[in-house]
């Protein structure tokens, strides 16, 4: 289907209805033709399309399988063994299953991203009409307004309505994509592999559809790098205001809030608080919402009492969303078909009578499926409960927290069910002695899954008990974000992207994904610091963004006051919620594009190749949790970007790693002479795991070296990878003789050290190439 | 036999599964049977501290009595340094791991292949995947877990215990040792 095998190709149609020009279409699809760009070779890919590159890219990273269980479950025929190499009874071996669950994976992660923009455009579409034009920042001049779109699909939306047939083409791969993992489908790991980065950049598609739709619809920034600062943190709601609480990715309800408080004059007498990425979509819309937190605050403040209605839309809310709301006589409003709830649907209902029912308690909550309702109701609701609800306003007193904690026989149940291995008992042992201060400090580390209380066997609240022991921590968190920008801008890449591909910049680092860290969130703020100061360009987004606005600098600024949000050497750019992740992928690409010159248009493999081999980039999540996060990781994979992730991160049950003792695994094609070069790794893994924040650091200036680097960007990378090495290991590298390649690429302070080193290991000067895994580049960029 | 069962409640492995350390001998006689062993030490065995000495300590020891290559993940390399250890190698958890699966790997040392590896100190969940990883795709290597928390996935783990008990296990396989040293 995605291949143009039949063509209807009309010059010119003029009719008494119409007049069309140059209008081609191919198998349903419509293919613009009065774009001087050339049509590329990989319009809407198929499944198979690219697996050709991808396989270049799996031939160098092979992947290391770490299977989470011996067996398969998947089928009747099960349970399978699948230890050392037996084979279930369907043939599949551990390999295959394991690549197999990466894809559910994947194809979980880019169907509900999907699925978001299908969402979010029809919904667009409804309201502000099919042709409403597309603009991500044409006033700042952006006229490659949808890389991703422009490369995978070779079109050019301007409307919403353009946006429609791109959501059918990513809809029929993604139903592909989960056909293959049914029982007697696809059989071989790296034919997975392959389709998890057909999932990876079908994701990145769909994201971009999403997020250019309310950029230009909601009028979101557009690609501002001074993007207005909101506040976050629970600290800054006002506690005298009814509080509406959101929570999920999925905007339009919240922005119906926001417009109905406008509408109704109360603009200033509610507050408009959300965690996890509807607030960051919320603070893009209006500066007045506030976030509260990532993902992992959920139960935390709904626990506080304070939210008097909680509004739910899609992705990454806790199930027991409602469990817990009733505990506190919070009314819930679900306001998508994908998460309902349980509750009764009440869209057609009239709002008064699901206000009266809400606030008087009768219902727990309402499932309203028309935005402009939710918007209406969650602020009614609000304001008619919170005089009510004083009395909630508060988690146990330390006196009930104290006689809970005498209930601990210290089976260390709780220790065992968390994530972190945080050392509960002793904090719960004390609590009982009076002493609540270790319970304060494990809410640093704690992620809010609640795991605890859910194993302990004689019902002591931990979680609450920790949110109480800090609830001078929950009530001092405020801080500012400065809302996602979105794009990156045109001009923004022309003044970058020479010295990143030339390695001037030392590289882009994009902080992104969930709040699952190992130690807290503040490790994602000093990383971030570390390279923003090291004159990296730093990315971010989602609730990675939200975590690096904890950190302050000596003057009580937090990073994002401290530093410019331009997409240059020492910046800090949070380009939004997690669909807009899609522009951190397209800035990439945009350099290929838009410096140098590259045809975008179709050009998957070529566009990659540039990327893998030049543009030094690298992703860290440091806290992934979901499938989301997954199929983000595989989008960015296909590109040939790698991307780290903390210790958690293993349990995605497979890495993509690249063995630097591999000689043979690091030549490529220099596309001037079509000789084979040797580069070294570099980048030398594809997917990889860290144990802690100071290895995740060397890894990532490590991971910023590309074959293209100049002699100069090779130096600078070199020193920052060097020096932090240096900084967090107190010792030299090991592997500079592989990364080295001329004598003057050494830094020079460091030169008589790394001479001696380089001489013990035989090294010897080696060539730059101009770096390509496509046989097919050789010879072509000259010729031009 | 007695019961081990995973630290973390819901880490439940599958059909092949640890053998529980009961004796610190076990650990002896497996290293005496080794030809060509490895340790590999993690974060946390710096961060350990309600025990007499760190974790990192007694590997030191460890890895001189039998004497083993040592590689230090995470960023901990130092720590050997400043403590006098010679000979640590420095590489992630699972590049480590990745090629210990590898028949053909030529060793830190150019000797080959090992046929033992002993973890001490990674981050639970780490750990278990990395020993995961081994147990499905290395069967020419055993793999030992020193850590005081149960792991499923390796061929001998210590069972779940408290920091006292575990140091009283592991000061006895540095005694062991020292008395296979001394040919005692």
């Amino acid at each position: 289907m995605p291949r143009k095998d039949v063509h209807l190709r009309l010059e010119e149609l003029k009719t008494d209805l119409t007049e069309i020009k140059g209008l081609e279409i191919a198998i349903g699809r419509i293919i613009e033709e009065e774009w001087a760009e050339p049509m590329g070779p990989t319009p809407y890919p198929s499944v198979t399309t690219l697996r050709e590159w991808d396989q270049k890219l799996l031939k160098k990273y092979k992947p290391m399988y770490l299977p989470y269980c011996d067996s398969c479950c998947l089928c009747t025929m099960g349970k399978c063994d699948l230890t050392r190499g037996k084979r279930g009874a369907c043939g599949l071996d551990m390999s295959s299953q394991q690549s197999r669950i990466v894809l559910l994976a994947a194809s979980m992660g880019s169907a509900t991203h999907t699925s978001h923009a299908r969402h979010l455009v029809e919904h667009l579409i409804n309201k502000y009409g099919t042709d409403f034009p597309l603009d991500v920042g044409k006033s700042v001049g952006i006229e490659v307004e949808a890389p991703l779109i422009r490369l995978v699909c070779g079109v050019r939306p301007r409307t919403l309505g353009d946006l429609e047939p791109i959501l059918g083409y990513l809809e029929s791969q993604i139903t592909q994509l989960l056909a293959a993992t049914h029982t007697g489908q696809e059989g071989n790991a790296l034919d997975f592999e392959s389709k998890v980065f057909h999932a990876g950049m079908l994701d990145l598609v769909g994201m971009e559809v999403a997020d250019i739709a309310q950029i230009s619809a909601l009028g979101l920034p557009k690609a501002d790098p001074e993007a207005p600062l909101a506040e976050i943190g629970a600290g800054t709601v006002d506690l005298t205001k009814p509080t509406i609480l959101v929570i999920g990715h999925n905007v339009p309800s919240a922005v119906e809030i926001i417009d109905h408080l406008d509408k109704s004059g109360l603009q200033d007498k509610v507050e408009v608080t959300g965690i996890c990425c509807t607030a960051h979509d919320l603070t893009r819309y209006d500066q007045r919402a506030k976030i509260i937190g990532p993902i992992s605050w959920q139960l935390r403040y709904i626990r506080s009492g304070i939210p008097d209605v909680i509004v739910v839309d899609e992705q990454c809310i806790r199930s027991d969303v409602l469990v817990e709301a009733q505990k506190t006589r919070t009314p819930v409003i679900a306001s998508s078909e994908k998460n309902c709830l349980g509750l009764r649907d009440r869209t057609d209902h009239e709002a008064g009578e699901i206000v009266a029912d809400l606030v008087n308690g009768k219902d727990p909550g309402a499932l309203l499926l028309d935005p402009a309702k939710v918007g209406e109701v969650a602020v009614r609701v609000a304001v008619g409960i919170a005089p009510q609800r004083t009395r909630f306003k508060a988690v146990p007193d330390i006196a009930e927290t104290v006689k809970e904690a005498k209930r601990c026989t210290q089976c260390n149940d709780c220790r065992r069910a968390c994530p972190n291995n945080m050392p509960i008992p002793e904090a719960i042992n004390e609590a009982a002695r009076g002493n609540i201060n270790k319970l304060a400090d494990l809410y640093d580390v704690c992620i809010g899954c609640d795991r605890c209380e859910s194993a302990c066997p004689n019902h002591i609240r931990v979680h609450t008990a920790i949110a109480r022991a800090a609830e001078g921590k929950l009530r001092g968190e405020r801080s500012k974000i400065r809302v996602g920008r979105g794009a990156i801008q045109d001009v923004e890449i022309r003044n970058v992207g020479a010295p990143i591909v030339l390695g001037e910049i030392p590289g882009v680092i994009a902080l992104v994904g969930c709040a699952n860290y190992p130690r807290g969130g503040r490790e994602v703020a000093e990383i971030a610091h570390e390279f923003i100061k090291r004159r990296y360009i730093v990315v971010s987004s989602g609730c990675s963004a939200m975590s690096i606005a904890v950190e302050k600098d000596s003057e009580g600024k937090s990073l994002y006051e401290a530093y410019p949000g331009t997409f240059e050497a020492g910046g800090l750019i949070n380009v939004g919620s997690c669909v807009s992740n899609a522009h951190i992928a397209g800035a990439a690409i945009k350099i290929a594009n838009i410096f140098a010159k590259r045809s975008l248009r179709a050009n998957y493999e070529e566009i990659a190749d540039y990327i893998h081999n030049r543009v030094g980039a690298v992703g860290l999540a440091w806290g992934a949790i979901t499938q989301k996060a997954a199929s983000i990781a595989s989008g960015f994979w296909r590109l040939g970007v790698p991307v780290v992730v903390g210790p958690h991160g293993s349990k995605y049950r497979r890495m993509l790693l690249g063995r630097r003792d591999k000689e043979e695994d690091w030549y490529v094609y220099d596309a001037r002479t079509g000789g084979q070069v040797y580069t070294g790794p570099a980048p030398e893994h594809l997917f990889c795991t860290a144990e802690t924040k100071e290895e995740a650091m060397v890894m990532m200036a490590k991971l910023c070296l590309r074959p293209n680097d100049t002699t100069k960007g090779r130096m600078i990378k070199l020193s920052n990878y060097i020096d932090m090495h240096r900084k967090f290991y107190g010792v030299m590298p090991d592997d500079l003789q592989q990364y080295v390649r001329r004598e003057s690429e050494i830094p020079i302070t460091m030169k008589d050290e790394i001479i001696k080193i380089l001489k013990e290991s035989n090294w010897q000067e080696r060539p730059t190439p101009d770096p390509t895994l496509l046989l097919r580049m050789i010879g072509v960029r000259k010729a031009k | 036999m007695i019961r081990a069962e995973p630290w973390q409640t819901a880490e439940i492995s599958g059909s092949m599964r640890a053998i529980p350390i009961t004796k610190p001998d076990v650990i002896v006689a497996a290293i005496k049977r080794s030809r060509h062993p490895i340790l590999i030490v993690g974060y946390e065995a710096v961060q350990e501290d309600s025990t007499e000495a760190k974790p990192i300590d007694y590997a030191i020891q460890i890895a001189e009595l039998i004497p083993a290559q040592t590689v230090a993940t995470s960023h901990i390399i130092s720590e050997f340094a400043r403590r006098g250890a010679k000979e640590t190698s420095t590489m992630p958890i699972l590049d480590i791991a990745n090629r210990l699966k590898d028949p053909e790997w030529k060793g830190l040392d150019g000797k080959g292949q090992y046929d033992l590896a002993i973890f001490l100190g990674i981050q639970y969940n780490l750990e278990w995947v990395a020993l995961s990883g081994l147990k499905h795709y290395a069967p020419h290597l055993k793999t030992i877990s020193l850590d005081r928390y149960h792991q499923p996935h390796a061929t001998w783990s210590f069972p779940n215990m408290t920091p006292e008990d575990w140091e009283h296990q592991i000061k006895t396989v540095v005694a062991l040792l020292e008395d296979e040293r001394h040919g005692s």
